[in-house]
């Protein structure tokens, strides 16, 4: 799970790691202009409006602007709403005081996956994309893999200088980033993400460092012992499809994607392989959907649904390997969810292998249900699914 | 002979529910010697559904019962404990099938019980190991497949499922399926797999099915060139049509937004395809293609 700058920046200041004074989240015009209208009555020289959407180059898009003035607020707040960087459309947007900026560092990390670490990046060049700084100046960009037994007790004070010094940061910052890497480190580990960035950390004039942006991931596979990460979900930050929420609060491994031909299947490698097929064969999927192991009749029907309700969905491919699930259980499963859904005017193409997938293809021949046709390859169902689509549309 | 799973093979099973029981109970029915279970208030019982002891903990299993092999059932919260505890008893090949392990969790793990413990894990979010003919570790089915000479590894459950299944159809035994997991940190990657199916006599191709994310294939795909191009080797890469930073399922089958390219379907295919192995399009094209190899 991502989490926009705002709340990067929360999970950093409880965990000790510098941030600027706190800002206000808005979500209006009215609500931007009277945060701006405070911060600045309180001393600041200036706001910087912010747009919070989870994904980068926010700056060059215009979506990070610093007004001196509310009226200058004002016209940001208006251009920022609303505004779409990369497919994500600005719905709530930071206002925070701005900072006086000496010098812009680079500060990380993250989990490795290639190395089984932690990945620590450092570089005394900041604020611009640090894979092209690493292209274009590798000898500029510090990186140290830690194993968790290295870490056993947090990040090592000594390592955390030896890095900082190792990137050239300046004498007189190096204390200060160094015990900020050491609270940026037991950040990470204590609230399991897998990304911790800072871009950039700045040196202000009293050679402080602060996080001036933050960049956070965490791992949804330890969200049990973070209370789900209720704290985190916050209207208007997910750019989650509707249905993708939905399936995802119901268990189901579902995917939106933009092609015609819905697509159910039981494990994630041979979805991703029906996708494959589906294309090979002239279409689209529209979905990426993983029923799981089981594959009963509760899950069938409430997937089948789930793919159903996209309204580009013209035809669905039913693709099922039954391994420990066999034929005949999964074959119930299409009948009653068919029997429980109604009439839909859709094909569902159904290619059933493996285990007793005989007796499972029997069953469905025998029930004669109108919107299913049997296909005996995954080849043959994809290119009749696809066919479907296109009489369909 | 076949690799990590055979007739030495002795298991404990870790996590004793419903789902360890059905499954330790199938593996059992194949021929496994499934030798104790282990549940931390059910010690001294007997696992009625198999027959065999319970202990309260996996030491007291590997005493009373010469245990060498730990199934991982637990569910995902107790999972990195349950793989340390096999670990200290001294187990040497641990078999982790649970979903959704925390990755910090899996690190740690990582770096005690495989980098410096030196233990076979495979996992978690695998479907563990079969060696047909002779045992079967986890959930994979085994009566889709028979012994044969291929060598089978995968990140995905269900796919491999659907490959050998097709080389069965046409007579294609294995020597041993693998199903590494499709997590970002696993304890045995496709390279260690390749390797191990290098030094088996009795394997004499290999299939792989690998995923988008990640660069494990490559990895192993140079391994290959270097030290085994003689060995027919036919892979496919699932997830030629997912978008980039979404999510595929597995946790680790995700080609990351602005990452550090190579882990999209279509470049794993051609960096493999240039270190002269055959790649898939599709599963049923790489059954196919071993096909051609082996007639």
């Amino acid at each position: 799970m991502d989490l926009v700058e705002f709340q990067g920046k929360q999970l950093f200041g409880r965990n000790g790691v510098p941030v600027p004074p706190v800002g206000s989240v808005c979500r209006t015009v009215d609500e931007i202009v009277a945060a701006a209208e405070q911060h600045l009555g309180e001393g600041s020289s200036a706001v910087v409006v912010k747009a919070q959407v989870k994904t980068g180059g926010r700056g060059k898009a215009g979506g990070v602007k610093l007004a001196t003035s509310v009226e200058e607020a004002r016209a940001h707040a208006e251009s920022i709403l609303g505004l779409d960087i990369k497919g994500h459309v600005v719905q709530v947007v930071y206002v925070e005081p701005a900072s006086d900026i000496e010098e812009e560092y680079y500060l990380s990390v993250m989990h490795d996956r290639v190395g089984k670490g932690h990945l620590v990046i450092c570089s005394r060049e900041g604020g611009v994309d640090i894979e092209e700084v690493n292209r274009t100046n590798p000898d500029a960009v510090v990186k140290r893999t830690l194993t968790p037994h290295e870490t056993a007790d947090g990040l090592d004070p000594a390592t955390a200088r030896e890095i900082v010094t190792q990137a050239s940061f300046p004498a007189e910052v190096v204390d200060s980033a160094a015990d900020l890497l050491v609270r940026l480190f037991a950040a990470y580990l204590a609230e399991d993400a897998t990304l911790a960035e800072i871009n950039p950390l700045i040196r202000r004039p009293d050679d402080t460092v602060i996080a001036l942006d933050a960049k956070v991931s965490l791992d949804g596979n330890a969200a049990f012992r973070h209370d789900g990460y209720a704290e985190w979900k916050i209207d208007g930050l997910d750019a989650d499809d509707p249905l993708e929420a939905e399936a995802k609060a119901k268990g189901i491994q579902y995917v939106k994607l933009d092609g015609a031909v819905g697509v159910l299947g039981n494990g994630a490698g041979l979805v991703m392989a029906t996708l494959d097929v589906v294309a090979q064969n002239g279409g689209r999927a529209a979905n990426f959907l993983d029923v799981g192991g089981g594959a009963s009749a509760d899950a069938m029907a409430e997937s089948l649904d789930l793919v159903l309700r996209d309204p580009n969905v013209h035809s669905v491919f039913i693709n099922i390997f039954g391994g420990i699930t066999r034929g005949e259980e999964v074959a119930g499963g299409i009948i009653e969810a068919t029997n429980r859904l109604g009439a839909f005017p859709q094909k569902l193409v159904v290619r059933l292998d493996g285990t007793n997938a005989d007796q499972g293809r029997r069953m469905l021949e025998e029930a004669n249900l109108d919107s299913v046709v049997a296909a005996a390859t995954m080849q043959e169902a994809a290119a009749t699914a696809v066919r479907y689509a296109a009489e369909q549309a | 002979m076949s690799i990590f799973v055979d007739e030495q093979t002795r298991v404990v099973v870790q996590g004793i529910g419903a789902q360890g029981t059905f499954h330790a109970k199938r593996n059992q029915a194949y021929g496994t010697q499934v030798v104790a279970g282990v549940h931390p208030k059910k010690g001294g019982t007997t696992w009625e559904d198999l027959g065999v002891p319970v202990f309260t903990t996996v030491a007291e299993a590997v005493e009373a019962t010469g245990a060498n092999t730990s199934m991982v059932m637990v569910p995902a919260p107790f999972t990195k404990d349950a793989i340390l505890e096999a670990h200290a008893a001294g187990i040497t090949t641990i078999i982790a099938i649970t979903e959704g392990v925390p990755v910090h969790d899996m690190t740690e793990v990582y770096d005690t019980v495989v980098r410096r413990g030196g233990v076979r894990l495979i996992g978690p979010n695998c479907p563990g190991a079969i060696s047909p003919g002779k045992a079967n570790v986890g959930i994979i089915p085994a009566d889709i497949t028979m012994p044969g000479k291929v060598g089978l590894v995968s990140r995905s459950g269900t796919l491999t499922y659907q490959i050998m299944h097709e080389l069965a159809q046409a007579g294609i035994g294995i020597s041993t399926c693998v199903g590494i997991g499709g997590d970002p940190v696993i304890g045995t990657q496709f390279l260690d797999v390749i390797k191990a199916f290098a030094a088996d006599p009795e394997t004499d191709a290999i299939a792989f099915v690998g995923e988008i994310g990640g660069s494990e294939e490559q990895l192993a795909g140079e391994w290959i060139r270097d030290n085994i191009p003689d060995t027919p080797v036919v892979g496919y890469i699932a997830g030629f049509e997912a978008p980039e930073g979404k999510q595929m399922g597995h946790a680790g089958a995700i080609v990351k937004e602005g990452g550090p390219g190579g882990e999209s379907a279509a470049e794993k295919k051609e960096i493999l395809e240039g270190y002269g192995i055959s790649v898939a399009m599709n599963p049923s094209e790489a059954a196919q293609l071993m096909i051609q190899r082996l007639s």
